[in-house]
């Protein structure tokens, strides 16, 4: 990271707007929604089961929902990162580690990481939804003869979506400006390319204030998506 | 592992201090209590702005906070990495940097914990406040605030959670704090980076975890002790 | 002392107040009673402009409370004003509570305020309770710190807006009494309340009020024995007789 010692310099705007930075930025802002894209479907089945797993009926079962929980939550993601990219890949077996570096190994461990740490937090969001719904909506099922899991996916899950939406739609924002944080590892997503297009032209507030406005666009059209969801959605009274 | 732990363990928890600034766990406690403590004052403002009267104070304030709460932090270090020399015209260190960039990011938030506690005090105590004649400032100066801050007290503690986290983004400009330290063992040791890294998410786990704790029990205490034996509802 | 001249006031499109011309004189005291959602908390409230209108005029003392130049804290400084709800700060001692008003907006010392309230706790029977917090008092306690606290401002004026409406029938007495005391003091007071006893015993006129609109003002023992307005009577007898329609 060199410091920007340059002469003031006017803006200029066609950089952001054509030229081979240009094509930077957006190649790594493409790979950022990449990320977001592929971190959000690994990370909504793993909170289901997280959550499912910190409600269910066995002691062990709830303390494993909650490990996962607590001592995911508590590291930060960077630090996820790190162990994902440099940490993990010495576990696997000789042949898939050759073969993950020879592919594409730096996203696909920020993808793990993202991941799991998004989940973590959707997880206690999916439980905050369920046990909103009334404990004697369970019972109901259980009464009529469903086992837990088939209540919760027949008659609770349906009922909690609505209240769960909104707080997922946060995370989900909380998620797209965690992809920033893969530059660490050397994706080279939007955050990177800012860096690299900023390291050879020196031209660092143009290079931000693309990023800035990207990262701004995507955020706001999630917030958007929340608010939409909210007005057309609102929670209902039991 | 042991070995491990044994040998690094003074440069991971001080860095290279007193040889060099100081590092580790005890610059990544020391950067996150300096963000946080600054950032309290700083969130106090801004949340009152935004629950202001005066609109021409709430707008601007609403903005500001909606575009920062839409950028990542990496985003606003970079900013404040970039572009703090040519403001202050120094050369600005790495742990300046990080800390200012902590508490305009922290503020904002913050800001948000003080606004949630404005308008969580009931509107009757806003009411009695101003039927015995005291105008906005005294109100809330005297009888919003000390309650709003009461029920504050659990969030804030998690934000400091989150803050100890966040310093880790140091680490991308160079900053010596625990991350940094632990890559730099890995890169020193190089076979052993399950172990550095393990070792790495334990502390971060420990620190956090506790204080997560911590606000776990305020939150349970204050809820006890409620504060106001609540009168029955009728209809006027 | 207070005049409401063509008095109307909506919440949207709901009219809560209706045509309200009423005086009430210094040194009078006022119940006001009526249905729920008549508009009698809506009518108290103006007074001292928690609910502010913007058609018609209310003045105290001579002045208009709407006027452009007023200082509103400064007046509502003269005004005590009790809640249903009672509404003491939680974070504050009973003497706290009424302490905190007179020192700031006065410019009391802490000694002479202290004193102040000491006395008017010891008033209303709680002087042992001076230290004690919100949360540590019953209901009826809690009313009288509030009573105390309006008074340590020394006003002119009392608003109750039903004082006892959210307490426990065996603390509905206590309140009752302190109230009574200060009418004996030719205390002005303006009194929203559902108790028919404190009314009949202690009150110079009673209001009777139905959608909005004031329809009977009338001496208590006209009120009660010769209600003239249909509404009147049919509120008094419900009162009186709660399941005379449920046949």
């Amino acid at each position: 990271m060199r410091l920007a010692t340059h002469p003031p310099m006017p803006f200029d705007y066609s950089l952001l707007l054509v030229g081979k930075y240009h094509d930077m930025l957006v190649a790594g802002f493409l790979l950022s929604l990449q990320l977001l894209a592929a971190s959000l479907m690994l990370a909504l089945p793993i909170a289901l089961v997280v959550a499912l797993l910190r409600l269910a009926p066995s002691a062990p079962l709830r303390w494993l929902g909650f490990a996962y929980v607590e001592s995911i939550r508590n590291i930060p993601l960077l630090a996820h990162m790190l162990f994902w990219y440099f940490g993990a890949p010495e576990l696997l077996p000789e042949d898939i580690k050759q073969r993950l570096y020879a592919g594409r190994i730096e996203a696909m461990s920020a993808i793990v990481a993202l991941g799991l740490y998004t989940a973590a937090y959707m997880a206690e969001d999916i439980r905050s939804g369920i046990r909103a719904i009334p404990a004697v909506q369970m019972e109901a099922g259980r009464a009529l003869g469903f086992g837990f899991l088939a209540t919760m996916r027949r008659i609770i899950l349906p009922q909690a979506l609505r209240v769960t939406i909104p707080p997922l739609i946060s995370q989900t924002l909380n998620l797209w400006k965690g992809t920033s944080i893969a530059t660490v590892i050397g994706v080279a997503e939007l955050m990177y390319q800012a860096g690299q297009v900023e390291s050879a032209t020196f031209r660092s507030a143009e290079s931000f204030a693309f990023a800035t406005a990207a990262y701004l666009t995507v955020s706001m059209i999630i917030t958007g998506a929340a608010s939409w969801y909210q007005h057309r959605f609102p929670p209902r009274a039991a | 592992m042991i070995e491990l732990v044994q040998t690094y363990w003074v440069y991971f928890l001080i860095g290279q201090y007193p040889k060099g600034p100081l590092g580790g766990l005890a610059l990544t406690v020391l950067l996150a209590a300096l963000g946080l403590v600054l950032a309290l004052p700083f969130g106090l403002l801004l949340g009152m702005a935004r629950v202001s009267p005066w609109r021409w104070l709430r707008w601007p304030v609403t903005t500001v906070a909606f575009v920062v709460r839409g950028t990542p932090l990496l985003m606003v270090v970079f900013w404040a990495y970039f572009f703090l020399p040519s403001v202050t015209g120094v050369k600005t260190d790495q742990f300046t940097t990080m800390l200012i960039a902590l508490v305009v990011f922290d503020g904002i938030y913050i800001g948000e914990i003080v606004r949630a506690g404005i308008l969580g005090v009931p509107r009757g105590q806003v009411e009695s406040a101003r039927s015995l004649g005291l105008g906005y400032g005294r109100a809330m100066r005297f009888v919003v605030l000390p309650q709003a801050l009461r029920s504050m007290l659990p969030s804030l503690v998690n934000q400091f959670v989150s803050t100890i986290k966040e310093t880790s983004l140091g680490y991308i400009i160079g900053l010596a704090e625990v991350s940094f330290i632990a890559s730099q063992i890995n890169t020193q040791v190089f076979t052993k980076p399950v172990q550095v890294y393990l070792v790495l998410g334990l502390t971060y786990f420990v620190m956090c975890f506790g204080l997560s704790r911590f606000a776990y029990w305020l939150e349970a205490r204050t809820s006890r002790r409620t504060l106001v034996r609540s009168a029955p509802k009728a209809p006027a | 002392m207070i005049q409401f001249e063509n008095v109307n006031k909506w919440y949207g499109d709901y009219q809560a107040l209706v045509d309200v011309n009423e005086t009430i004189a210094k040194g009078e005291v006022v119940v006001v009673c009526g249905p729920s959602g008549s508009g009698k908390s809506t009518l108290i409230r103006t007074i001292n402009r928690l609910e502010p209108i913007r058609s018609g005029r209310i003045t105290v003392d001579g002045q208009d409370i709407h006027a452009r130049g007023i200082d509103l804290n400064d007046f509502r400084s003269h005004i005590g004003f009790v809640f249903q709800q009672f509404n003491l700060f939680p974070h504050l001692t009973a003497l706290g509570n009424c302490t905190l008003a007179p020192i700031q907006l006065r410019g009391l010392k802490r000694a002479e305020a202290e004193e102040r309230a000491m006395a008017l706790l010891d008033r209303v029977g709680l002087a042992h309770k001076a230290s004690a917090f919100p949360s540590e008092l019953s209901g009826g306690q809690q009313q009288r710190v509030a009573i105390a606290r309006a008074l340590a401002m020394q006003p002119p004026l009392m608003l109750f807006d039903e004082p006892t409406s959210a307490l426990d029938p065996e603390m509905v007495g206590e309140v009752l009494l302190v109230m009574r005391d200060l009418t004996r003091e030719g205390m002005t007071m303006v009194v929203v309340t559902h108790e028919m006893g404190f009314a009949r015993d202690v009150a110079d006129r009673v209001l009777f009020m139905d959608a909005g609109r004031v329809l009977e003002r009338a001496a208590p023992d006209d009120f009660f024995n010769r209600p003239q307005h249909p509404r009147a009577q049919q509120f008094l007898a419900d009162i009186r007789t709660p399941f005379a329609h449920a046949v």
